[in-house]
Protein backbone atom coordinates (compact mmCIF):
# COMPACT_ATOMS: atom_id res chain seq x y z
CA UNK A 1 0.00 0.00 0.00
CA UNK A 2 1.21 3.52 -0.88
CA UNK A 3 -0.60 6.74 0.03
CA UNK A 4 -0.98 9.58 -2.71
CA UNK A 5 -2.28 12.88 -2.53
CA UNK A 6 -3.73 13.96 -6.03
CA UNK A 7 -5.83 17.36 -6.77
CA UNK A 8 -8.62 16.17 -8.93
CA UNK A 9 -10.67 18.43 -10.46
CA UNK A 10 -9.13 21.09 -8.36
CA UNK A 11 -9.82 19.09 -4.71
CA UNK A 12 -7.60 17.31 -2.83
CA UNK A 13 -7.87 13.51 -2.87
CA UNK A 14 -5.64 11.01 -0.65
CA UNK A 15 -5.56 7.33 -0.59
CA UNK A 16 -3.94 4.11 0.67
CA UNK A 17 -3.36 2.54 -2.55
CA UNK A 18 -1.97 -0.27 -3.83
CA UNK A 19 0.90 0.56 -6.48
CA UNK A 20 -0.34 -1.26 -9.25
CA UNK A 21 -3.86 0.60 -9.54
CA UNK A 22 -4.13 2.11 -12.89
CA UNK A 23 -5.07 5.98 -12.71
CA UNK A 24 -8.31 4.85 -14.40
CA UNK A 25 -9.52 2.50 -12.19
CA UNK A 26 -8.35 4.86 -9.17
CA UNK A 27 -10.69 7.43 -10.90
CA UNK A 28 -13.55 5.28 -11.36
CA UNK A 29 -13.19 2.68 -8.96
CA UNK A 30 -11.91 5.38 -5.88
CA UNK A 31 -13.69 8.35 -6.21
CA UNK A 32 -16.26 7.53 -7.67
CA UNK A 33 -15.69 9.71 -10.98
CA UNK A 34 -17.03 7.21 -13.60
CA UNK A 35 -17.37 9.80 -16.20
CA UNK A 36 -13.48 8.61 -17.49
CA UNK A 37 -14.48 5.25 -19.41
CA UNK A 38 -12.24 2.02 -19.80
CA UNK A 39 -12.25 0.87 -23.65
CA UNK A 40 -9.14 -1.09 -24.74
CA UNK A 41 -6.70 -0.57 -21.55
CA UNK A 42 -3.62 -0.44 -23.78
CA UNK A 43 -3.63 3.16 -25.19
CA UNK A 44 -5.56 3.07 -28.21
CA UNK A 45 -8.88 3.87 -27.98
CA UNK A 46 -8.26 6.90 -26.14
CA UNK A 47 -11.64 7.08 -24.07
CA UNK A 48 -9.55 7.23 -20.72
CA UNK A 49 -8.00 10.08 -21.64
CA UNK A 50 -7.53 12.72 -18.88
CA UNK A 51 -5.19 15.71 -18.22
CA UNK A 52 -2.41 15.15 -15.90
CA UNK A 53 -1.10 19.05 -15.09
CA UNK A 54 -2.76 19.82 -18.42
CA UNK A 55 -1.69 17.66 -20.65
CA UNK A 56 -3.76 14.63 -22.24
CA UNK A 57 -3.08 11.68 -20.52
CA UNK A 58 -3.94 7.96 -21.05
CA UNK A 59 -5.55 6.99 -17.62
CA UNK A 60 -5.20 3.23 -18.46
CA UNK A 61 -1.40 3.81 -18.81
CA UNK A 62 -0.69 5.28 -15.87
CA UNK A 63 -0.64 4.27 -12.58
CA UNK A 64 -1.87 6.20 -10.06
CA UNK A 65 1.18 6.16 -8.04
CA UNK A 66 3.06 8.39 -10.91
CA UNK A 67 0.40 11.31 -10.54
CA UNK A 68 1.56 11.58 -6.99
CA UNK A 69 1.35 15.36 -5.84
CA UNK A 70 -0.05 16.26 -9.53
CA UNK A 71 -3.23 18.14 -10.76
CA UNK A 72 -6.19 15.74 -12.63
CA UNK A 73 -8.83 16.84 -14.72
CA UNK A 74 -11.30 14.61 -15.82
CA UNK A 75 -14.46 15.10 -17.80
CA UNK A 76 -16.12 15.86 -14.65
CA UNK A 77 -14.65 19.50 -14.41
CA UNK A 78 -16.16 20.56 -17.20
CA UNK A 79 -19.58 21.51 -16.08
CA UNK A 80 -19.92 20.71 -12.09
CA UNK A 81 -23.32 19.27 -10.96
CA UNK A 82 -26.49 21.48 -12.49
CA UNK A 83 -23.84 23.40 -14.50
CA UNK A 84 -24.57 24.99 -18.00
CA UNK A 85 -22.81 22.54 -20.51
CA UNK A 86 -18.86 23.60 -21.20
CA UNK A 87 -18.35 25.57 -24.77
CA UNK A 88 -16.73 22.28 -25.83
CA UNK A 89 -20.17 19.83 -24.75
CA UNK A 90 -21.99 22.03 -25.82
CA UNK A 91 -20.56 22.54 -29.29
CA UNK A 92 -20.45 18.74 -29.61
CA UNK A 93 -24.38 18.76 -29.13
CA UNK A 94 -24.57 21.37 -31.60
CA UNK A 95 -23.41 20.06 -33.81
CA UNK A 96 -24.20 15.81 -33.16
CA UNK A 97 -20.70 15.16 -32.13
CA UNK A 98 -21.83 12.23 -30.35
CA UNK A 99 -24.37 9.01 -30.68
CA UNK A 100 -23.57 6.67 -27.71
CA UNK A 101 -21.15 8.63 -25.78
CA UNK A 102 -18.74 6.49 -24.71
CA UNK A 103 -15.55 7.50 -26.89
CA UNK A 104 -17.12 11.25 -25.27
CA UNK A 105 -15.21 11.87 -21.77
CA UNK A 106 -11.96 11.39 -23.58
CA UNK A 107 -12.75 13.43 -26.71
CA UNK A 108 -13.63 16.19 -24.62
CA UNK A 109 -10.18 16.13 -22.80
CA UNK A 110 -8.28 15.79 -25.77
CA UNK A 111 -10.17 19.18 -27.24
CA UNK A 112 -9.73 20.97 -24.22
CA UNK A 113 -5.79 20.30 -24.41
CA UNK A 114 -6.46 21.50 -28.07
CA UNK A 115 -8.30 24.57 -27.15
CA UNK A 116 -6.79 25.72 -23.80
CA UNK A 117 -4.12 28.15 -25.68
CA UNK A 118 -7.01 29.92 -27.60
CA UNK A 119 -5.46 29.53 -31.08
CA UNK A 120 -7.06 27.68 -33.92
CA UNK A 121 -6.49 25.15 -36.16
CA UNK A 122 -7.02 23.98 -39.94
CA UNK A 123 -9.45 20.31 -39.97
CA UNK A 124 -6.40 18.63 -40.59
CA UNK A 125 -4.73 19.64 -37.68
CA UNK A 126 -7.65 18.90 -36.20
CA UNK A 127 -8.08 15.26 -37.14
CA UNK A 128 -4.19 14.92 -36.59
CA UNK A 129 -5.13 15.92 -32.68
CA UNK A 130 -7.92 13.56 -32.27
CA UNK A 131 -5.99 10.71 -34.41
CA UNK A 132 -5.70 8.86 -30.78
CA UNK A 133 -9.57 8.98 -29.73
CA UNK A 134 -11.29 6.22 -31.79
CA UNK A 135 -15.15 6.79 -32.09
CA UNK A 136 -17.02 3.87 -33.70
CA UNK A 137 -20.34 6.33 -34.39
CA UNK A 138 -20.44 9.18 -35.74
CA UNK A 139 -17.52 8.92 -38.74
CA UNK A 140 -15.62 11.97 -37.32
CA UNK A 141 -17.07 14.33 -39.24
CA UNK A 142 -19.62 16.38 -36.65
CA UNK A 143 -16.82 16.21 -34.20
CA UNK A 144 -14.75 17.82 -36.12
CA UNK A 145 -17.71 20.46 -37.08
CA UNK A 146 -18.04 20.78 -32.96
CA UNK A 147 -14.22 21.41 -32.61
CA UNK A 148 -13.81 24.24 -35.69
CA UNK A 149 -17.03 25.97 -34.25
CA UNK A 150 -15.84 25.64 -30.28
CA UNK A 151 -12.37 27.31 -31.65
CA UNK A 152 -14.10 30.38 -33.56
CA UNK A 153 -15.92 30.65 -30.57
CA UNK A 154 -13.16 30.73 -27.65
CA UNK A 155 -10.65 32.38 -30.65
CA UNK A 156 -9.82 35.47 -27.84
CA UNK A 157 -9.80 33.47 -24.82
CA UNK A 158 -8.25 30.59 -23.38
CA UNK A 159 -10.10 27.58 -22.47
CA UNK A 160 -10.61 27.13 -18.92
CA UNK A 161 -10.50 22.98 -18.32
CA UNK A 162 -10.21 24.41 -14.06
CA UNK B 1 -6.49 -4.72 -11.59
CA UNK B 2 -5.01 -5.33 -14.51
CA UNK B 3 -1.38 -5.23 -14.07
CA UNK B 4 0.10 -7.88 -11.80
CA UNK B 5 1.36 -7.16 -8.05
CA UNK B 6 4.81 -5.72 -7.76
CA UNK B 7 6.89 -4.11 -4.91
CA UNK B 8 7.34 -0.41 -6.51
CA UNK B 9 10.06 2.14 -5.87
CA UNK B 10 9.96 5.34 -6.37
CA UNK B 11 13.87 6.39 -5.90
CA UNK B 12 14.89 10.13 -5.18
CA UNK B 13 18.14 10.11 -7.35
CA UNK B 14 19.83 8.32 -9.49
CA UNK B 15 22.47 6.95 -7.10
CA UNK B 16 18.84 5.88 -5.09
CA UNK B 17 17.85 4.25 -8.41
CA UNK B 18 21.16 2.81 -9.30
CA UNK B 19 21.39 1.39 -5.67
CA UNK B 20 17.98 -0.58 -5.70
CA UNK B 21 18.26 -1.68 -9.45
CA UNK B 22 22.05 -3.27 -8.38
CA UNK B 23 20.00 -4.35 -5.04
CA UNK B 24 17.07 -6.41 -6.70
CA UNK B 25 18.49 -7.14 -10.22
CA UNK B 26 17.50 -9.08 -12.68
CA UNK B 27 14.06 -9.19 -11.18
CA UNK B 28 13.28 -5.59 -11.78
CA UNK B 29 11.81 -3.11 -14.70
CA UNK B 30 12.52 0.62 -14.79
CA UNK B 31 9.37 2.92 -15.54
CA UNK B 32 9.57 5.77 -17.31
CA UNK B 33 6.91 6.86 -19.37
CA UNK B 34 5.33 3.80 -18.59
CA UNK B 35 3.76 3.92 -22.72
CA UNK B 36 5.35 0.64 -23.59
CA UNK B 37 5.75 -0.97 -20.17
CA UNK B 38 1.81 -0.28 -19.18
CA UNK B 39 0.67 -2.52 -22.06
CA UNK B 40 2.99 -5.55 -21.18
CA UNK B 41 1.50 -4.93 -17.28
CA UNK B 42 -2.02 -4.85 -18.29
CA UNK B 43 -1.58 -7.73 -20.68
CA UNK B 44 0.03 -9.37 -17.87
CA UNK B 45 3.08 -10.05 -20.58
CA UNK B 46 5.33 -8.63 -18.18
CA UNK B 47 5.35 -9.64 -13.99
CA UNK B 48 8.47 -7.98 -12.58
CA UNK B 49 8.66 -8.47 -9.19
CA UNK B 50 10.27 -4.64 -8.79
CA UNK B 51 9.45 -1.24 -10.38
CA UNK B 52 11.23 1.08 -10.43
CA UNK B 53 10.05 4.41 -11.18
CA UNK B 54 12.57 7.20 -12.83
CA UNK B 55 9.78 9.76 -12.89
CA UNK B 56 11.04 10.93 -9.13
CA UNK B 57 14.48 11.61 -9.90
CA UNK B 58 15.78 15.11 -11.06
CA UNK B 59 18.39 15.58 -13.71
CA UNK B 60 17.48 13.10 -16.36
CA UNK B 61 15.36 15.96 -18.30
CA UNK B 62 18.03 18.33 -19.86
CA UNK B 63 18.44 19.28 -23.74
CA UNK B 64 21.66 20.47 -24.67
CA UNK B 65 24.21 21.23 -27.65
CA UNK B 66 27.67 20.55 -26.88
CA UNK B 67 30.69 20.09 -29.62
CA UNK B 68 28.84 17.92 -32.56
CA UNK B 69 26.33 16.88 -30.26
CA UNK B 70 22.42 17.24 -29.15
CA UNK B 71 22.48 15.76 -25.75
CA UNK B 72 18.95 14.44 -24.93
CA UNK B 73 18.27 13.23 -21.29
CA UNK B 74 16.31 10.08 -21.17
CA UNK B 75 13.30 11.41 -19.58
CA UNK B 76 12.90 13.74 -22.11
CA UNK B 77 9.38 13.24 -23.63
CA UNK B 78 8.41 12.56 -27.19
CA UNK B 79 6.30 16.10 -27.26
CA UNK B 80 9.35 17.95 -25.60
CA UNK B 81 11.20 16.61 -29.10
CA UNK B 82 8.38 17.85 -30.93
CA UNK B 83 8.24 21.55 -30.12
CA UNK B 84 12.09 22.50 -28.55
CA UNK B 85 13.28 25.08 -30.35
CA UNK B 86 17.27 23.72 -29.63
CA UNK B 87 15.82 20.57 -31.11
CA UNK B 88 14.47 22.21 -33.89
CA UNK B 89 17.55 23.99 -34.75
CA UNK B 90 19.92 21.35 -33.96
CA UNK B 91 18.58 18.05 -34.32
CA UNK B 92 15.71 18.97 -37.14
CA UNK B 93 15.30 15.19 -38.41
CA UNK B 94 14.99 14.49 -34.18
CA UNK B 95 11.63 17.02 -34.36
CA UNK B 96 10.51 15.88 -37.43
CA UNK B 97 10.76 12.30 -36.50
CA UNK B 98 9.12 13.04 -32.89
CA UNK B 99 5.70 13.81 -34.16
CA UNK B 100 5.01 10.13 -35.62
CA UNK B 101 5.66 8.57 -32.54
CA UNK B 102 1.67 7.43 -31.39
CA UNK B 103 -0.53 9.90 -30.72
CA UNK B 104 -0.40 13.27 -28.63
CA UNK B 105 -1.49 11.88 -25.29
CA UNK B 106 1.05 9.20 -25.78
CA UNK B 107 4.27 11.37 -26.61
CA UNK B 108 2.91 13.61 -23.74
CA UNK B 109 4.16 10.62 -21.69
CA UNK B 110 6.55 8.15 -23.18
CA UNK B 111 10.14 9.51 -23.25
CA UNK B 112 13.09 9.26 -25.64
CA UNK B 113 15.43 7.02 -22.96
CA UNK B 114 12.05 4.35 -22.53
CA UNK B 115 11.69 3.93 -26.48
CA UNK B 116 15.63 3.46 -26.96
CA UNK B 117 15.77 1.03 -24.41
CA UNK B 118 12.36 -0.83 -25.04
CA UNK B 119 13.73 -1.22 -29.15
CA UNK B 120 10.78 -1.66 -30.83
CA UNK B 121 12.27 -3.10 -34.26
CA UNK B 122 9.49 -0.01 -35.60
CA UNK B 123 10.02 2.51 -33.33
CA UNK B 124 11.19 6.06 -34.16
CA UNK B 125 14.26 7.06 -31.81
CA UNK B 126 16.46 3.86 -32.77
CA UNK B 127 16.25 5.08 -36.15
CA UNK B 128 16.79 8.48 -36.06
CA UNK B 129 20.04 7.55 -33.34
CA UNK B 130 21.36 5.16 -35.82
CA UNK B 131 21.04 7.84 -38.61
CA UNK B 132 21.92 10.15 -37.02
CA UNK B 133 25.35 8.68 -35.75
CA UNK B 134 24.24 8.89 -32.47
CA UNK B 135 25.35 7.47 -28.44
CA UNK B 136 23.83 5.90 -25.40
CA UNK B 137 24.89 6.74 -22.36
CA UNK B 138 24.30 4.10 -20.07
CA UNK B 139 25.04 4.58 -16.16
CA UNK B 140 25.26 1.69 -13.41
CA UNK B 141 26.40 1.80 -9.69
CA UNK B 142 30.07 1.04 -11.16
CA UNK B 143 30.18 3.66 -13.78
CA UNK B 144 28.90 5.16 -16.98
CA UNK B 145 29.75 3.94 -20.56
CA UNK B 146 28.72 4.87 -23.74
CA UNK B 147 27.60 3.20 -26.88
CA UNK B 148 27.18 4.24 -30.14
CA UNK B 149 23.94 3.34 -31.91
CA UNK B 150 25.09 0.97 -34.42
CA UNK B 151 26.80 -1.47 -31.53
CA UNK B 152 23.61 -1.05 -29.04
CA UNK B 153 20.62 -2.24 -30.68
CA UNK B 154 20.41 -6.09 -31.08
CA UNK B 155 17.49 -7.26 -32.13
CA UNK B 156 13.68 -7.27 -31.51
CA UNK B 157 13.32 -5.66 -27.69
CA UNK B 158 16.78 -6.12 -27.04
CA UNK B 159 19.86 -4.16 -27.02
CA UNK B 160 23.28 -3.98 -25.44
CA UNK B 161 22.09 -2.78 -21.93
CA UNK B 162 22.62 -4.55 -18.99
CA UNK B 163 19.88 -5.36 -16.20
CA UNK B 164 21.79 -3.02 -13.71
CA UNK B 165 22.00 -0.46 -16.39
CA UNK B 166 20.39 2.69 -16.37
CA UNK B 167 20.00 5.14 -20.31
CA UNK B 168 20.80 8.32 -18.64
CA UNK B 169 21.11 10.24 -21.84
CA UNK B 170 20.98 9.72 -25.73
CA UNK B 171 23.33 11.88 -28.08
CA UNK B 172 22.34 13.00 -31.76
CA UNK B 173 25.14 14.27 -34.18
CA UNK B 174 24.70 17.77 -35.39
CA UNK B 175 26.52 17.94 -38.15
CA UNK B 176 23.52 16.37 -40.67
CA UNK B 177 21.66 20.02 -39.78
CA UNK B 178 21.38 20.79 -43.38
CA UNK B 179 20.79 17.35 -45.27
CA UNK B 180 18.13 15.47 -43.93
CA UNK B 181 14.62 13.31 -45.00
CA UNK B 182 12.34 11.16 -43.24
CA UNK B 183 9.26 9.68 -44.63
CA UNK B 184 7.37 7.27 -42.58
CA UNK B 185 4.08 5.08 -43.78
CA UNK B 186 1.35 4.14 -40.94
CA UNK B 187 -1.42 2.94 -41.97
CA UNK B 188 -3.30 5.12 -39.54
CA UNK B 189 -2.25 8.32 -38.04
CA UNK B 190 -0.38 6.85 -34.59
CA UNK B 191 0.65 3.78 -35.39
CA UNK B 192 4.19 2.63 -35.42
CA UNK B 193 5.50 3.03 -38.86
CA UNK B 194 5.07 0.14 -41.61
CA UNK B 195 8.63 1.17 -42.66
CA UNK B 196 10.42 4.50 -41.89
CA UNK B 197 13.52 5.94 -43.65
CA UNK B 198 15.76 8.88 -42.56
CA UNK B 199 18.86 10.16 -44.77
CA UNK B 200 21.67 12.38 -43.36
CA UNK B 201 24.21 13.54 -45.04
CA UNK B 202 27.33 15.88 -44.98
CA UNK B 203 27.45 18.36 -48.57
CA UNK B 204 30.75 20.11 -48.71
CA UNK B 205 31.46 22.23 -51.82
CA UNK B 206 28.18 20.55 -53.85
CA UNK B 207 29.22 17.30 -53.13
CA UNK B 208 28.05 14.20 -50.30
CA UNK B 209 31.24 13.69 -48.10
CA UNK B 210 29.24 11.61 -45.54
CA UNK B 211 26.28 9.55 -46.04
CA UNK B 212 23.60 8.04 -43.83
CA UNK B 213 20.34 5.76 -44.81
CA UNK B 214 18.58 4.28 -41.54
CA UNK B 215 15.62 1.85 -42.13
CA UNK B 216 13.12 0.72 -39.91
CA UNK B 217 10.19 -1.61 -40.34
CA UNK B 218 12.49 -3.94 -42.42
CA UNK B 219 14.33 -6.34 -40.08
CA UNK B 220 14.28 -7.07 -36.28
CA UNK B 221 16.20 -3.52 -35.35
CA UNK B 222 16.99 -0.35 -37.21
CA UNK B 223 19.23 -0.99 -40.06
CA UNK B 224 21.79 1.14 -42.14
CA UNK B 225 22.05 0.21 -45.95
CA UNK B 226 25.93 0.81 -46.88
CA UNK B 227 24.74 0.18 -50.44
CA UNK B 228 22.67 2.79 -50.15
CA UNK B 229 24.85 5.17 -49.09
CA UNK B 230 28.06 4.48 -51.54
CA UNK B 231 24.86 5.51 -54.00
CA UNK B 232 24.56 8.76 -52.51
CA UNK B 233 27.95 9.65 -51.96
CA UNK B 234 28.70 8.40 -55.78
CA UNK B 235 26.72 11.75 -56.51
CA UNK B 236 25.02 10.90 -59.69
CA UNK B 237 22.16 12.77 -60.76
CA UNK B 238 20.18 10.13 -59.82
CA UNK B 239 21.56 9.53 -56.70
CA UNK B 240 18.17 9.51 -54.57
CA UNK B 241 17.14 6.62 -57.24
CA UNK B 242 20.06 4.98 -57.03
CA UNK B 243 20.01 4.75 -53.29
CA UNK B 244 16.09 3.68 -53.20
CA UNK B 245 17.06 0.94 -55.42
CA UNK B 246 20.28 -0.46 -53.49
CA UNK B 247 18.06 -0.24 -49.93
CA UNK B 248 15.25 -2.55 -51.75
CA UNK B 249 17.45 -4.78 -53.12
CA UNK B 250 19.02 -5.09 -49.24
CA UNK B 251 16.56 -5.49 -47.07
CA UNK B 252 14.64 -9.20 -46.42
CA UNK B 253 11.85 -7.42 -44.30
CA UNK B 254 9.47 -9.90 -42.41
CA UNK B 255 6.15 -10.58 -43.45
CA UNK B 256 3.12 -9.41 -40.84
CA UNK B 257 -0.46 -8.23 -40.39
CA UNK B 258 0.52 -4.87 -41.04
CA UNK B 259 2.27 -5.64 -44.71
CA UNK B 260 4.16 -8.93 -46.57
CA UNK B 261 7.79 -9.02 -47.29
CA UNK B 262 7.28 -8.08 -50.90
CA UNK B 263 5.31 -4.71 -49.66
CA UNK B 264 7.62 -3.71 -47.57
CA UNK B 265 10.44 -3.32 -50.00
CA UNK B 266 8.66 -1.34 -51.92
CA UNK B 267 7.91 0.53 -49.48
CA UNK B 268 11.67 1.16 -48.39
CA UNK B 269 12.09 2.14 -51.71
CA UNK B 270 9.74 5.15 -51.59
CA UNK B 271 10.50 5.92 -48.45
CA UNK B 272 14.31 5.82 -49.45
CA UNK B 273 13.97 7.60 -52.43
CA UNK B 274 11.50 10.55 -51.15
CA UNK B 275 14.21 10.64 -47.97
CA UNK B 276 16.98 10.69 -50.03
CA UNK B 277 15.27 13.64 -52.55
CA UNK B 278 14.55 15.48 -49.54
CA UNK B 279 18.19 15.39 -48.16
CA UNK B 280 19.83 15.95 -50.82
CA UNK B 281 17.97 18.99 -51.40
CA UNK B 282 17.57 20.86 -48.54
CA UNK B 283 18.71 23.74 -47.15
CA UNK B 284 17.91 25.13 -44.17
CA UNK B 285 14.98 27.40 -44.01
CA UNK B 286 12.98 25.66 -46.45
CA UNK B 287 12.50 22.45 -45.24
CA UNK B 288 9.96 21.34 -47.82
CA UNK B 289 8.13 18.04 -45.84
CA UNK B 290 4.84 17.00 -47.12
C1 LIG C 1 -1.00 3.55 -28.59
C2 LIG C 1 0.50 3.62 -28.65
C3 LIG C 1 1.13 3.98 -29.83
C4 LIG C 1 2.52 4.05 -29.89
N1 LIG C 1 3.10 4.39 -31.07
C5 LIG C 1 4.45 4.47 -31.14
C6 LIG C 1 5.09 4.85 -32.35
O1 LIG C 1 4.45 5.12 -33.37
N2 LIG C 1 6.45 4.89 -32.36
C7 LIG C 1 7.20 4.60 -31.25
O2 LIG C 1 8.41 4.67 -31.30
N3 LIG C 1 6.62 4.26 -30.09
C8 LIG C 1 5.27 4.18 -30.01
N4 LIG C 1 4.69 3.82 -28.82
C9 LIG C 1 5.57 3.51 -27.67
C10 LIG C 1 6.01 4.79 -26.97
O3 LIG C 1 6.88 5.51 -27.79
C11 LIG C 1 6.72 4.56 -25.64
O4 LIG C 1 6.74 5.82 -25.02
C12 LIG C 1 8.14 4.09 -25.69
O5 LIG C 1 8.28 2.93 -26.46
C13 LIG C 1 8.64 3.72 -24.29
O6 LIG C 1 8.94 4.87 -23.55
P1 LIG C 1 8.37 5.05 -22.09
O7 LIG C 1 9.04 6.23 -21.52
O8 LIG C 1 6.90 5.07 -22.15
O9 LIG C 1 8.96 3.76 -21.37
P2 LIG C 1 8.31 2.69 -20.40
O10 LIG C 1 7.08 2.12 -20.98
O11 LIG C 1 8.25 3.24 -19.04
O12 LIG C 1 9.46 1.60 -20.45
C14 LIG C 1 9.68 0.78 -21.59
C15 LIG C 1 10.85 -0.17 -21.33
O13 LIG C 1 12.08 0.53 -21.28
C16 LIG C 1 12.69 0.40 -20.00
N5 LIG C 1 13.22 1.74 -19.66
C17 LIG C 1 12.51 2.90 -19.64
N6 LIG C 1 13.32 3.94 -19.39
C18 LIG C 1 14.55 3.43 -19.23
C19 LIG C 1 15.83 4.02 -18.97
N7 LIG C 1 15.99 5.35 -18.82
N8 LIG C 1 16.90 3.21 -18.88
C20 LIG C 1 16.77 1.88 -19.04
N9 LIG C 1 15.60 1.26 -19.30
C21 LIG C 1 14.50 2.03 -19.40
C22 LIG C 1 11.61 -0.08 -19.08
O14 LIG C 1 12.14 -0.86 -18.03
C23 LIG C 1 10.75 -0.90 -20.00
O15 LIG C 1 11.29 -2.19 -20.17
C24 LIG C 1 3.30 3.75 -28.73
C25 LIG C 1 2.68 3.39 -27.54
C26 LIG C 1 1.29 3.32 -27.49
C27 LIG C 1 0.64 2.92 -26.21
S1 LIG D 1 -8.84 2.61 -22.37
FE1 LIG D 1 -7.09 3.87 -22.34
S2 LIG D 1 -6.72 4.21 -24.42
FE2 LIG D 1 -8.33 2.74 -24.48
S1 LIG E 1 -20.23 8.38 -29.89
FE1 LIG E 1 -20.25 6.22 -29.82
S2 LIG E 1 -18.11 5.79 -29.88
FE2 LIG E 1 -18.15 7.89 -30.24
Amino acid sequence: MREVHVTVNGASAAAAIDPRMLLSDFLRDRLGLTGTHVGCEHGYCGSCTVLVDGASTRSCLTLAVQVDGKSVHTVESLAAHGAELHPIQQALKDCHGLQCGFCTPGLLMSVAELASNGSTCTRDEIREHLAGNTCRCTGYQHIVDAVEQVMRSLRSEAVDVS
Amino acid sequence: MKPPKFAYHAPQSLTEALQTLAGVGDEAVLLAGGQSLLPLLNMRLASPAHVVDLGRVPGLDDIRVTNGHAEVGAMVTHRRMEVDPLIAHAVPLAQKAAGYVGFRAIRNRGTVGGSVAHADPAAEWPLVLLTLDGEIELTSANGSRTIRADDFFESVYSTAKRSDEVVTSVRFGTRFERNWGFWEFQRRTGDFATVAVAVACVVEGGSVTEARVGIAGAAEKPVRCTTAEQALLAGSTSAASEAAAAAQDAVDPYDDVHGSSSYRKRLVFAATKRAATQALGHHYGVLDHA
